[in-house]
């Protein structure tokens, strides 16, 4: 008797230890900005495609099937808690002929260099632009000065100057396109891409 | 022809190991980094090459930011490997494999998706995703 309950013991033991095929799961999150992008599962013959919030394809499932967006945050919660934070950039912008910022993006300045200090260990990329008045190279030496000038502030709040790139592209890169020796102020500007 | 693909990769990586891809941006927990025959543990600055492998333990995640802006995480008890990473930042073209083996992995596709809708592609062991411009996850349960 206790020998026929050893063997089904062991008999059980076997049918669950049995080895089976991983179970995956591929779900599409809705972007910060609203936007739904697609992912198309290819498994052996079969091709499934993802393209509406918290669609899921399954690995034993032949449906494409709806989760929800709590089902997706317990299962994938940390994991999308440890997402770097998004690359994201900041512009300021500049008095003519100067590296000086004007009052509003003196003004806005701090708001900035709070959101960089949050980082651990951002990356940024600084990248000084002229409008067209004056001359090309002149422009070239402003712009990367302007440039310059915004590292410095990157530098003072700690962030390593190792980590900050300068690059001054004079007036060859207007926002807004214009004829030469244009006052231009959306022009006369630093983009600060930070990740 | 597979194999042919596969040697021209092979070299491909070989060619390109020196060059970081990206940045280990959040490391908690037990996690390390499997490069060659090293074994790194992961720190918040450390750099990422290609093929190399992030392993996280029970309570280990990691976030990585790649040089495309394509941002990858993983979850507790993940492998994941960096199969294949091209990018070339001024035309924005590029190709980015990677395999989840086993765990969750957290995808928002970058820069050279959005020049080139087949450039990015997540194996897991029964699947391939094709990424076109968009966020997700995926799960493979051993």
């Amino acid at each position: 008797m206790g020998a026929v309950a050893v063997i089904a013991a062991i008999g059980l033991a076997v049918f669950l230890l049995r080895p089976s095929a991983p179970k995956e799961t591929v779900v599409v999150l809705p972007s910060a900005d609203g936007h739904i992008g697609t992912v198309v599962v290819q498994r052996g013959d079969t091709k499934q495609v993802l393209d509406k919030p918290y669609a899921a394809s399954r690995s034993d499932e032949d449906k494409v099937e709806q989760l929800s967006a709590a089902e997706v945050a317990e299962t994938f919660g940390s994991t999308l808690q440890a997402l770097p934070a998004r690359p994201t950039n900041f512009t300021v912008y500049f008095i003519t002929g100067t590296d000086e910022l004007t009052p509003e993006s003196k003004a806005e300045l701090q708001d900035i260099l709070a959101a960089l200090k949050e980082r651990p260990l951002p990356d940024v990329q600084v990248i000084g632009h002229t409008d067209t008045v004056g001359e090309l190279l002149g422009n070239d030496r402003l712009s990367a000065q302007r440039a310059e000038t915004v590292k410095g502030f990157l530098v003072e709040i700690g962030i390593p100057a190792g980590r900050i790139t300068t690059a001054g592209r004079g007036e060859r890169e207007p926002l807004i396109r214009t004829p030469d020796e244009t006052d231009e102020p959306r022009n006369r500007r630093v983009e600060i891409n930070v990740r | 022809m597979r194999w042919t693909l596969a040697a021209v990769l092979l070299a491909f990586s070989t060619l390109a190991a020196a060059n970081d891809v990206g940045e280990i941006k959040v490391a908690k927990g037990d996690a390390y980094l499997e490069r060659g025959k090293e074994r790194l543990a992961v720190k918040v600055g450390m750099p990422v090459q290609q093929s190399d492998k992030v392993v996280t333990g029970a309570d280990g995640t990691v976030g990585i930011t790649f040089s495309d802006n394509s941002l990858l995480s993983i979850g507790p008890g993940s492998t994941l490997a960096i199969d294949r990473y091209v990018f070339d930042s001024t035309t924005h073209a590029g190709q980015f494999d990677s395999t989840l083996s086993k765990g969750t992995l957290a995808v928002i596709s970058g820069k050279m998706v959005k020049q080139s809708p087949d450039a990015m592609r997540v194996h897991t062991p029964s699947a391939i995703m094709g990424v076109r411009g968009t966020e997700f996850i995926v799960k493979v349960d051993r």
